[in-house]
């Protein structure tokens, strides 16, 4: 019991930040700040497969969680009929032809034997390739983009519920994660950290100016919710019974009639968006638990201590007859699976794709901050680290501003000094996750919540 | 007429480009395989360090531009360089002594130390931040260019001018200078003899009486006089952005592993290789060929093997292939 009450003492701590939040602040930004933890808790549930099972590093999640949110466009868009009639069919020719390339790749690998001459034919057949596809593709992409370029100017999706997408989000990042794993899963442990993330710079690369895929920098706005509308809810009738029987005590006080239909439009206005939050927050936290429990049942199973094995010595494990390369491919898959599910759980909840916002510091090291945090290696230490830095990572500003407001209480407003430093109030962040980051490696290189090894 | 054209557009706007882009490289790349050599660990952080060291060069410009010293025609900046390398070895010999030695002493793992130095790269990334502000700054003063495209094409009466900017010159005399002193140093000096004998094996260099403070302490003074002079000199070339600068540590990474990692002559290879490799490959040959070919033959397409857009791919296309075929590095040799 004992060894759960760290857990338990450390999230009822979160729990009580939040609505200290809550309480303080607005209960709109303290369930906005929940939303995006529950997301964070996905994604280091990720990495947390591949670096706290696996011994992987990735440095590439900014990569999958991109693909989620194509995933989120691609599934939840309307398709753009005109643009498939102009160009979809050479389209599909490219995807074909470069399965076919892959498939092609794979046949001279398997049947020849490793020499120069093979070398030169795949560096061959890549080039034909690419120049074929090039021919294929660029009057067709053209046409495409010239489909009313403010709009659309892309093919469109396939107009699903973007739910849908959480799912498709993952093969997305898992079919990439596997091509990537064949080629650069064979590297050393820092080769392998820069090779994922220059991968990831290039996915990002791609987003950003293949237009004809998801508009690339001209963003896709107001995609589809999976839960109701504020301005919906504001006019529907159980909605409208509902706050007003929560708010009998401090409506009944008030007597004038118009006055009471005014506070009562107010309360429903606040109401809806809080609500709206709330909905968000129960679809994540079911996909938090499910994928808690799956992958604590699969740490404490026999694949669990494989893998454990594997990454406290791979040669034993070898020697053992596990086969190493095999299983890290397979984590390697499985962790940029569940971190492409919350990608495309992210763009869900903004409800846009914006491929210019996907920087590594905040999607790929601010997760491994989180990561190493929270405990590498425990599930529960991992997601307690996604909350507890995305929590510090909202409220440094502010917690920033009234510090250097006290601090600077003594010199006038105008005081260039003091203007400079409010100025640059986003940046304590940066410094607290470093300093955060590097405390904790020194004083407590296992995280809040360390691993717990069990011995049989 | 047409062939002379044709190459002294290529020089404008490849050769040209890719000398003084490389050169930025080369230098940052020997920095982290020095780092790599004898650290033993691939720091994230070195990206950052070139931009505090760059942000140093540009405030100390701004003060002896206030107060009124110039170099004329070169960039004030150059005056600033000394100092901002002061700062910037202080600023890296702080960070080891408080973060980077414990683990040293520990013999943790790589990976840790890795780990560690992206605790390091968001400091500094923070410290930059609230000093200067992550917009762009152009800090360059005195004359723009040597030779400008019109006065090219006036003086020897071809189509196609050839501009070729002071800050190209500069970076180039820079970093030759710069090189030949550290291989110098590394080559032919006792403390250089020692740092390549502690990073070839070190408990030999330890059995030997070389101290490992001092060698770790030469090389942080040597890598951050590297990152301050390569992040001033791209930032003279281009601008000085905070982002572009992490940016760039992926190209530095890719020239150092090029180079084979923990070879200084390699990564300063490597960083050419790197910076050629980017822009032959992203650059649009439609007027190139169109003066070397006869007009039936003229390409009406741009001739781009690839966008500029992906030049990232150019560096991972070459970092796996490097890595795949020879994980040592393109060029054989000692390490260090």
């Amino acid at each position: 019991m004992r060894q759960y009450l760290n857990v338990f003492t450390a999230y009822i701590i979160m729990g009580l930040l939040i609505i200290l939040v809550g309480i303080l602040q607005s209960w709109g930004v303290a369930l906005a700040i929940l939303n995006l933890c529950l997301i964070s808790a996905v994604m280091t549930m990720g990495a947390n497969i591949q670096w706290g099972y696996a011994g992987l590093i990735n440095f590439g999640i900014m990569g999958y969680v991109a693909l989620g949110g194509l995933a989120a466009v691609l599934v939840s868009v309307p398709p753009v009929r005109e643009a498939w009639q102009v160009g979809g069919l050479n389209m599909i020719l490219c995807l074909f032809l470069i399965v076919l390339l892959i498939f092609a790749i794979r046949y001279i690998l398997k049947n020849y034997k490793k020499s120069n001459k093979r070398n030169l034919g795949i560096a061959l057949l890549i080039i034909i390739g690419l120049i074929f596809l090039r021919l294929i593709s660029s009057p067709a992409i053209e046409s495409i983009e010239a489909v009313s370029p403010a709009t659309t100017g892309f093919l469109g999706g396939l107009g699903l519920p973007i739910i849908f997408s959480w799912i498709v989000g993952a093969l997305f990042a898992a079919s990439i994660a596997f091509v990537i794993g064949k080629i650069a899963l064979g590297l050393r442990a820092d080769y392998l950290a820069i090779a994922t993330l220059l991968i990831s710079e290039i996915v990002i690369a791609v987003l950003k100016h293949e237009d004809w895929l998801a508009r690339g920098v001209k963003n896709v706005i107001g995609l589809k919710r999976p839960v109701p509308y504020e301005v919906n809810l504001q006019t529907t009738d159980w909605f409208i019974r509902l706050i007003e029987r929560l708010n009998t005590g401090s409506l009944s006080l008030i007597t004038d009639v118009s006055e009471k239909q005014a506070v009562l439009k107010q309360l429903v206005i606040e109401g809806s968006t809080v609500f709206v939050k709330l909905c968000y927050a129960g679809l994540f936290a079911i996909v938090v638990i499910i994928l808690l429990i799956l992958t604590q049942k699969a740490l404490y199973s026999p694949w669990g201590r494989m893998m454990r094995a594997i990454r406290d010595n791979e040669e034993a494990a070898n020697a053992m007859g596990k086969n190493v390369v095999k299983r890290h491919l397979y984590i390697f898959v499985l962790g940029s699976a569940v971190v492409g599910i919350a990608g495309a759980m992210l763009t869900t909840y903004d409800g846009l794709f914006t491929p210019g916002s996907y920087q590594p510091m905040r999607f790929t090291f601010l997760i491994w901050v989180m990561v190493i945090v929270g405990g590498s290696g425990n599930n529960f230490g991992a997601i307690l680290g996604g909350f507890a830095v995305w929590f510090v990572w909202i409220e440094a500003a502010p917690v920033a501003l009234y510090f250097i407001n006290i601090f600077t209480s003594g010199l006038e407003d105008t005081n260039q000094f003091k203007i400079h430093l409010i100025n640059s109030v986003p940046y304590f962040r940066y410094l607290i996750m470093g300093m955060g980051l590097l405390l904790i490696m020194r004083y407590r290189p296992r995280g809040i919540l360390p691993e717990k090894i069990r011995h049989a | 007429m047409d062939f002379v054209n044709a190459i002294v557009l290529l020089s404008n706007f490849v050769i040209v480009p890719a000398l003084s882009y490389g050169s930025q490289l080369a230098l940052g790349a020997i920095g982290v395989t020095l780092i790599y050599g004898i650290l033993r660990f691939a720091n994230f952080a070195y990206g950052d360090l070139m931009a505090f060291g760059t942000m140093f060069a540009i405030l100390f410009t701004w003060f002896f531009q206030s107060i009124g010293i110039s170099l004329g025609v070169l960039p004030t900046a150059l005056l600033a360089i000394p100092f901002a390398i002061i700062i910037a070895i202080l600023f890296s010999l702080l960070i080891d002594k408080f973060v980077f030695s414990y683990y040293r002493i520990k013999k943790s793992p790589p990976v840790t130390l890795a780990m560690v130095s992206i605790g390091v790269m968001f400091v500094i990334n923070a410290i930059i931040r609230i000093i200067i502000g992550p917009f762009d700054r152009r800090f360059f003063d005195g004359e723009r260019f040597i030779i400008r495209a019109n006065e090219f094409k006036e003086m020897t009466g071809l189509n196609e001018g050839l501009a070729i900017k002071s800050t190209q010159v500069l970076t180039l005399f820079v970093t030759i200078v710069v090189a030949l002193i550290l291989f110098w140093f590394l080559n032919k000096t006792r403390t250089g003899k020692s740092m390549r004998a502690y990073s070839d094996n070190e408990d030999l260099a330890l059995l030997s009486g070389i101290s490992p403070e001092r060698v770790v302490m030469i090389t942080w003074i040597i890598a951050a006089i590297l990152a301050t002079i390569a992040g001033t000199l791209y930032g003279l070339d281009k601008s000085f952005k905070p982002f572009t600068y992490f940016n760039n540590l992926l190209p530095i990474f890719a020239a150092a592993i090029v180079g084979g990692i923990g070879n200084p002559l390699g990564a300063f290879l490597g960083g050419y290789v790197i910076a050629f490799s980017e822009i032959f490959i992203t650059y649009a040959y439609k007027k190139f060929f169109a003066y070397l070919l006869p007009e039936s033959l003229e390409p009406n397409t741009l001739i781009q093997l690839l966008s500029t857009d992906y030049k990232f791919a150019v560096s991972f296309s070459i970092l796996v292939i490097v890595l795949l075929f020879r994980p040592s590095g393109i060029f054989k040799g000692r390490v260090l």
